[in-house]
Parts: structure tokens; sequence; C-alpha cells
């Protein structure tokens, strides 16, 4: 028997199950730009497809700051507080 | 002081406490010690002799010498079994025998080590004193005047670091896997995605423990949070990795400054890690520490060879693997990688450079030993073999430069130029500081707005709106500002060759070089 160190941070993956998916959308849909070039082609293109086939729902834009570094934590609380829904989308 | 109070137990398992509530004598012996051998028909007179009244045991390091010597001499003493070497390692022995004498209560009497005649016979005149038994007939002419001791099993090279890991106060606090004796070690820890595509070296305790004594740190210290987890890593965990990568001791403290410097906020490690793009943390290492641990800065710098510069860097990628949980097609979503992510870590060659080294230029002392880690692509070539004067050298680095990523994206930010000793002679025949080198870079480059303009020939560029913004005229150097262009001095004595290691996004938004001032 052979006994090593463990070289990892020892956390267990945290298994998170999916939300129940809603039947249908209303309220509020977010849509977050990671803010790539070309990004907000692709994000305008969608609502505009989307407000054809959900006319009842109202669509915000949201942008990170810059692509490369994770969505600062205040963004990520007002899409939570304004939102039913979020569609992050990025272009390359 | 009391000595160390323990339980050990005889080949036929009855167990013996220590303190007794009366005088003993701790006999610790191994049988393949000659000295140890000599010892023996003594330890036994001592049994026989004053047994009655206080308590004398023979402590044996190896369970099967132990019966042998038992055998070998009817042994009227208990022969203890201390093969797990525990006892020997608190009672810190260098050497057997160690013959130690003690009070009820456990307090050190006596001690003496090795074979000596008079040491005996002043512990047989102590032992009638304390037992009032008449003396034992020993034939003192049979014996030698003295006779060294062997160096005890518990300091023997690996166990001692065992013993360390295993005992209470243990600096180690990771989690133990236990990798079953039909496994390979080394294949299993490749089936636990634990290393980067090489073979590692097994974590064992004991090299962890060692490795520990490279730094004076408190190995539960957190150094850094590694992303993309925001793993909180200690000394121990950095340690463990260390060990995998193959590095030795010495090399730890410069492992952990690397772990700082890229655990900081300007670095940004989690945008170095996840992007599409080819950086690494590049470690260029500064100071006296160089030399103390062998690091090569000359020939081949940026190549194979040298285990400090390999490991050093190796041992950064496994702790943002394995800790961080950087692995490439997770967070990591590098296109295409390059080789400088299994290890990218060099030294200045300050003694060859008439410039101010990386450190001192970076704010630091000559005297202090640094890490500087840098978001870098792989290594590009700059050929110029024929310049004979600084400005045309400088102008064939600028026309190198301005290829970097793409001839028609400008505003770069960070870069960083290897520079080989015979181009620093060349610069320093005509007296060309850095920022010479710098200014003339930035005007070789130097293009008008219009020839960057995005068009039918090459989509790349900037769009016609940003050209007549800047102005289609303007003059648009590659870099945003010369300060971002890094000179380091490395390599071989000869050979007219540098390399630069392009950059990634630079500035707050991206990575920003980061110095961290070596502790050790």
């Amino acid at each position: 028997m052979t006994t090593i160190l463990d070289p990892t941070d020892e956390r267990v993956p945290v298994r998170r199950s999916l939300t129940a998916r809603p039947e249908s959308v209303t309220g509020v849909v977010g849509l977050l730009n990671i803010s790539k070039p070309r990004g907000d082609i692709l994000i305008g293109q969608l609502e505009a497809r989307l407000r054809e086939r959900l006319p009842a729902v109202e669509f915000r834009n949201y942008a990170k700051p810059t692509f490369t570094k994770p969505a600062p934590l205040d963004l990520r609380q007002r899409i939570a507080e304004e939102c039913g829904f979020v569609i992050e989308a990025l272009a390359d | 002081m009391p000595l160390p109070s323990f339980s050990l137990a005889t080949a036929d398992g009855s167990l013996h406490h220590f303190p007794t509530g009366r005088h003993a004598l701790l006999c610790f012996v191994k049988e393949d010690c000659p000295t140890c051998v000599l010892s023996m028909p003594l330890i036994q007179a001592a049994a026989e002799a004053f047994g009655e009244s206080i308590d004398i045991w023979c402590i044996g390091q190896d369970a099967e010498g132990n019966a042998r010597l038992a055998a070998t001499f009817a042994l009227a003493a208990p022969m203890l079994d201390d093969s797990s070497l525990h006892v020997s390692y608190r009672y810190d022995l260098d050497t057997v025998p160690t013959i130690i004498l003690a009070d009820a209560i456990g307090d050190e009497l006596d001690r003496f080590i090795g074979f000596g005649r008079s040491d005996w016979q002043a512990l047989f005149q102590r032992l009638i004193t304390v037992t009032l038994s008449p003396a034992p007939v020993i034939d003192w002419s049979r014996y030698p005047e003295s006779r060294p001791g062997c160096g005890s099993k518990s300091v023997e090279p690996g166990i001692a670091e065992r013993l360390e890991a295993e005992m209470e106060g243990s600096p180690i606090r990771a989690r133990r896997i236990d990798v079953g004796e039909s496994d390979d070690i080394f294949e299993f820890m490749f089936e636990q995605g634990l290393t980067d595509g090489l073979p590692v070296v097994p974590p064992t305790p004991e090299r962890v423990v060692r490795m520990l004594t490279g730094t004076k740190r408190d190995p539960q210290e957190v150094v850094g949070i590694v992303p993309p987890n925001l793993a909180p890593v200690t000394v121990e965990k950095i340690a463990i990795n260390a060990v995998m990568a193959g590095c030795k001791p010495e090399y730890l403290p410069v492992v952990l400054a690397a772990i700082e410097a890229i655990t900081t906020e300007q670095f940004n490690m989690h945008g170095v890690l996840a992007t599409t793009l080819f950086p690494t943390p590049v470690i260029i290492v500064n100071g006296p520490i160089r030399d103390r641990i062998g690091m090569n800065y000359r020939m081949n710098v940026l190549g194979q060879g040298n285990r400090a510069n390999a490991t050093i860097g190796r041992a950064v990628q496994l702790v943002v693997r394995n800790v961080g949980g950087g692995r490439p097609g997770e967070v990591d979503r590098a296109a295409l990688g390059q080789p400088g992510k299994y290890t990218f870590c060099f030294p200045e060659f300050e003694e060859r450079s008439n410039w101010e080294s990386l450190h001192v230029e970076r704010g630091f002392e000559r005297t202090d030993s640094t890490v500087t880690v840098y978001a870098g692509g792989a290594p590009n070539g700059i050929i110029d073999q024929l310049s004979r004067g600084a400005e045309s050298l400088a102008t064939s680095y600028g026309l190198a430069l301005a290829t970097s990523g793409h001839p028609k994206q400008y505003g770069h930010g960070e870069i960083v130029v290897v520079i080989p000793p015979e181009h620093v002679d060349t610069f320093a025949k005509d007296g060309w500081t850095k920022d010479q080198v710098r200014a003339r870079i930035q005007e070789v480059t130097a293009r008008p707005a219009r020839e960057l303009i995005r068009d039918e020939f090459c989509a790349e560029g900037i769009t016609l709106q940003q050209a007549e913004r800047i102005g289609l005229d303007t003059l648009v150097p590659k870099f945003r500002d010369p300060k971002n262009i890094t000179f380091v001095v490395a390599g071989g004595e000869a050979g007219k060759f540098a390399a630069y290691l392009g950059g990634w996004v630079s500035g707050p938004m991206g990575s920003q070089m980061t110095t961290v001032k070596i502790r050790e």
C-alpha cells in the first residue's frame, strides 16, 4: 500500500439539479452580452427574433465589463432580481 | 522534563507502559548493529541482577531482528517492538545502542550512547545503590574500552520524514489517498486526472514533509486563491504539487512566490486560463536565488534540461490544474495552447547585462530574489546576425515585433523580448539604453492608420471609422505604451538570436505583469 497526499482542493463537487423548466416564457428575459466582439450583433438578432415570437415578454440588455473576467457580483445580483430568465451569449 | 510516555508490546502482545512507577532502564537496540550485540550480555546481566526492583527493557527497532536478538541471548528482559520507530523518533535517537535510566515518574537520570565500558560500570554502580542488590559478576576484561554505536533506524534517509508526517503535530493536513498494492501508482495518478500528461512523482507524506523543509512558512498559511474554482491554496498543497512536479525543497520558495504572483487580481489567472488564446504564466526569476538553486540562464535557457527551470514552472501549472481545477477543455479554453503550458520558467542572466535587471527596473533591490510573472505566448525567434550597431538591431526587433499576433493588429499591450548576450554587446557598444531600444521599436513599427484598415485583401485590422477617428495619416505604433516592452537578458554566449513572447489582453481588463519578492 502506498499513501499519497491529495494535491487537489478536496472539494467534493456539489451536484446541482436544474431549476424546473416553466411551461411558457413570461415576465422579463435578460440578455447578457459578455462583451466579445460582435456579441452585440448576435444578441440583437436573438432579441429581434424572440420579440416576434414573444410579444408580451420584456427584454432587458446587460453586458459584462470585459469578457476576460467573471461577471461582477452586483451585475449577477441585478440580473437575478430583475429577470425570470437570462440568455448569455457570445460571438467571436 | 519527563521523557515522553509510551506503550509498546512484546512479540507475544503484552503491552508495557512507560513511565512504570519505578526506576526503568530503556535500552534501544537494533540487531544489525555490532555495538548493540556487544552490549546485549550486559543488558541481560542487568536484567538478572536488578530486574526484581526496576524495569529493564530492550526496545528493538525491527521485528524480525528483535526476535533473533531475544533468542540468541535468551533474554530475561522484555524485548519491546518499536519497528514503527515512533518511540525512537520521539526520543530523538541518533544512535543505537542508546541506554537511558529513568526514575519512577519518567525523569531522565542518565543516558549514554554506543558502548563505553566505564559508562556501563558507572551504571551498574548506580543500579546497585538504587536497588541495594548485590553486584553481578562480570568479566570486564572481555569488553573493549569503547565502541561507537550505529545509526538509529529512525534517522535513516526517508524514514525521518515519514515519521514526522505520522506524528501528532505533523505539518500534514491534506487528505490521504491509499493506493492499493495491485495498482501502479503512476498509472493511478494518470487515471485520477492529477497529471499534466507526463508522469508525476507520487506525493508521499515523507516527500511532502521533506519538501516543506524548503521554507520557513507555516504549512497551513494560505498563499492565494486559485482560479477557476477560487480554491484557497496552502503552503502544504503547493508543496504536494511541487513534489509531483519534481522540485527539490530549495525550489519551493520560488514556487510559492510564483503562486502569490499569479493569484493577484492584476495578473488575472482566471482570464489567462480561460482565454482561447495562447498565454500561460511565464515565470522570470531574478536575484541571488538563481545560482543558489542552480537555475540555467545560459545556453538553451528557454529549452529543456535544467531541473530547477523545468520543475518550478511545472509545479505552478500543476497547482492551477489540481488546486484551481484549471484543466484543458474545461475552463482552460485554449484553442491551440502552447508547449509553455507544461512549464515556462527561466532566470535572467543579470551578470551579462549592462542594463538594470528586470527586478531592479521594477523597484526591487539587486540583492532581492524575485519572480516576475507574465501572461506570455510561446517564443518567436528574431534572427539578426548582421547588425553591428544598436540602431540597426533595434530596427530588426521592431520589424519582427510588428508582426506579433498579426501585422495589422495594433495597440498591443505587453510583450517580452529575451535578448541574448551577443545582442546585448551590440546595444552596449553604442551605449543604448533600454528606453532607446523601446523608442526605436515604436518608431519602426509605426504605420499610418490607413494601412491598418480592414479591406478586401485582408479582413483583419481596424474599421474605417476607427482609422478616421485616429486620422488616416496618423502614425500608430504597435504598442500602446513603450513601457509595455520588457527586455530580459538570457541565453548562450554564441548566437545572435533573440526571442519575443507575445502577450495577451494587457492592462486592467486583462493581465498585468506582476513581480513578487521571494521569501525563504
